[in-house]
């Protein structure tokens, strides 16, 4: 099979990213080492390419109706050049997908989705359009940039036209320019750190790579796939497939905040009132080492040598320097202070359950 | 990709250095230089009884979990407990840093191990093959 390669990768050879396949895309997993990539964002500033997620265009008078019929979230809420996380979930409370929308308009939104979702994604929101609503797979028609980091601002004002500070905390605008390339920059990103995200046409792509790279100087240095990884689990931030699919709805997922059951009729939410209701029988916990080793994603986590839930994400935390992990167990094992076994190579490594255990988002507060 | 001449070495990319009846295990740059910055070993048991070819000890990098293999039969005799601690001395110098000693009970195993040449050809084919 061939390898889909972004607009930038161009950038990546120069750059000696280690290329792998991720999930079809042929895409950096590090350039210089996972651990520094990941210091770099949190001390200073670091460039992503992300132009592998997907991009949906929703377009046409009845969009808002509709999209608040999709999702979970309360898309009536937002207010124009206003960004918002939602899960997307299937009639029975399982997760399509997590995305984040972005209002142009009440007639106009773009659906920012997860990479390997992104076909399956466009069919099922296509098939649940209202009538009069456009729907449009345009992932093709961007480039998408990642600058994380405290200095991610400062670096990209110096080749901006516009003041940047006016992009609040999950706030776009739509027409700015960077280096007099045209771009929708937002206050977004999945590091736990301030920063932006950048969609623009793929024929500039290595134009404004390399002017951001060059704005920067020894602040910015490119950051990989491994990085991106580490630093969104560090800051608890979930991943599809992990913390959350089709089996696992978003309030066992500890994604409840962004689940509106106040909301009029939507997609999942008789489902998810009866979860609610009769509480989930699994729940997500966070979780510290206590013996030597590193919890993986899908571990067995066992009680008294008997199963009751996995590991969705674990890893070494190289901000905190600890082994910590998020697992989604049965609800009456879920208490503060828990003991849990995680199944390291069939044998029981203990575990206890905490909160606070990730790392403090360094992002700006809401408003 | 640095490959010394006085070593042994395996197709699973690690290092043996014989020294009389004991020998040295470690893992190679190739090793360590594709798994990425390591966060974590697993070192075997002190008087454990290990048999070629089974897994002697564990290495893991932030994105990947690798088993050593021992390429000989016999006892370990010492751990590098410092790696415990400072896992990433297998990224800063994997030679000078072994991972456990083992007391060599069937000499002739050695004799299925690469020289440096030929590891250096087999590396050689290996990275060949990732670039298709």
């Amino acid at each position: 099979m061939t390898l889909k390669k972004t607009p930038v990768y161009a950038m990546h050879l120069k750059y000696h990213g280690k290329m792998v396949d991720f999930g079809g895309w042929d895409l950096p997993v590090q350039y210089e080492g996972i651990i520094k990539e990941h210091h770099q964002v949190r001390s200073k500033a670091g460039l992503f390419d992300v132009s592998h997620m997907g991009e949906i265009d929703v377009k046409g008078e009845k969009s808002e109706e509709f999209l608040q019929h999709l999702v979970t979230n309360n898309v009536k809420k937002m207010i124009n050049n206003q960004v918002q996380y939602t899960p997307m979930c299937y009639p029975n409370g399982g997760v399509v997908d997590d995305l984040l929308i972005y209002r142009y308009s009440t007639s106009h939104y773009l659906l920012v989705v997860n990479a390997a979702n992104t076909a399956k994604d466009y069919e099922w929101i296509f098939e649940n359009a209202f009538e009069g609503v456009t729907v449009k797979n345009v992932s093709a028609d961007y480039v998408q940039l990642a600058i994380q980091g405290p200095l991610a601002q400062k670096i990209l004002q110096k080749i901006c036209d516009t003041d940047l500070e006016q992009i609040k905390y999950y706030y776009f605008l739509p027409e700015v320019h960077l280096a007099g390339i045209s771009c929708l920059i937002s206050r977004t990103g999945y590091t736990g750190e301030d920063g932006m995200e950048i969609y623009f046409a793929p024929e500039h792509a290595e134009k404004l790579w390399e002017a951001i790279l060059q704005a920067g100087g020894n602040d910015i240095t490119p950051i990989g796939l491994g990085a991106r990884d580490s630093l969104r689990f560090e800051a608890k931030l979930p991943l599809y497939g992990q913390e959350m699919d089709a089996d696992i709805s978003p309030l066992e997922a500890g994604l409840g905040f962004f689940v509106k059951l106040d909301n009029d009729d939507f997609i999942g939410r008789e489902a998810l009132i009866r979860q609610k209701a009769s509480k989930p029988g699994r729940v997500q916990v966070e979780f510290q080492m206590l013996e030597r080793g590193i919890a993986r994603s899908h571990y067995e986590v066992q009680k008294d040598g008997q199963k009751i839930g996995w590991v969705t994400s674990g890893a070494f935390a190289p901000s905190l320097d600890k082994n910590i992990g998020l697992a989604l167990i049965d609800r009456k094992y879920a208490e503060d202070g828990g003991k849990l076994d995680i199944m390291i190579r069939s044998k029981p490594v203990k575990a206890q359950i905490g909160k606070g255990l990730f790392y403090q988002k360094k992002t700006r507060q809401k408003g | 990709m640095n490959i010394p001449n006085d070593l042994l070495y395996t197709n699973e990319h690690e290092w043996i250095r014989v020294n009389g009846e004991q020998a040295y295990l470690g893992i190679t740059d190739f090793a360590q230089h594709h798994l990425g910055d390591i966060v974590f070993v697993e070192l075997p048991e002190p008087d454990a009884e290990i048999s070629v070819g089974e897994s002697i000890a564990v290495v893991e990098s932030v994105k990947a979990v690798s088993s050593v293999y021992s390429p000989v039969t016999g006892m370990v005799t010492e751990n590098n407990e410092e790696l415990e601690n400072s896992p990433e001395l297998l990224n800063e110098d994997p030679y000078a840093n072994h991972i456990a000693v083992i007391s060599i009970s069937n000499p002739d195993e050695l004799n299925s191990l690469m020289s440096p040449e030929a590891y250096a050809a087999f590396c050689a084919q290996q990275e060949q093959e990732e670039e298709i």
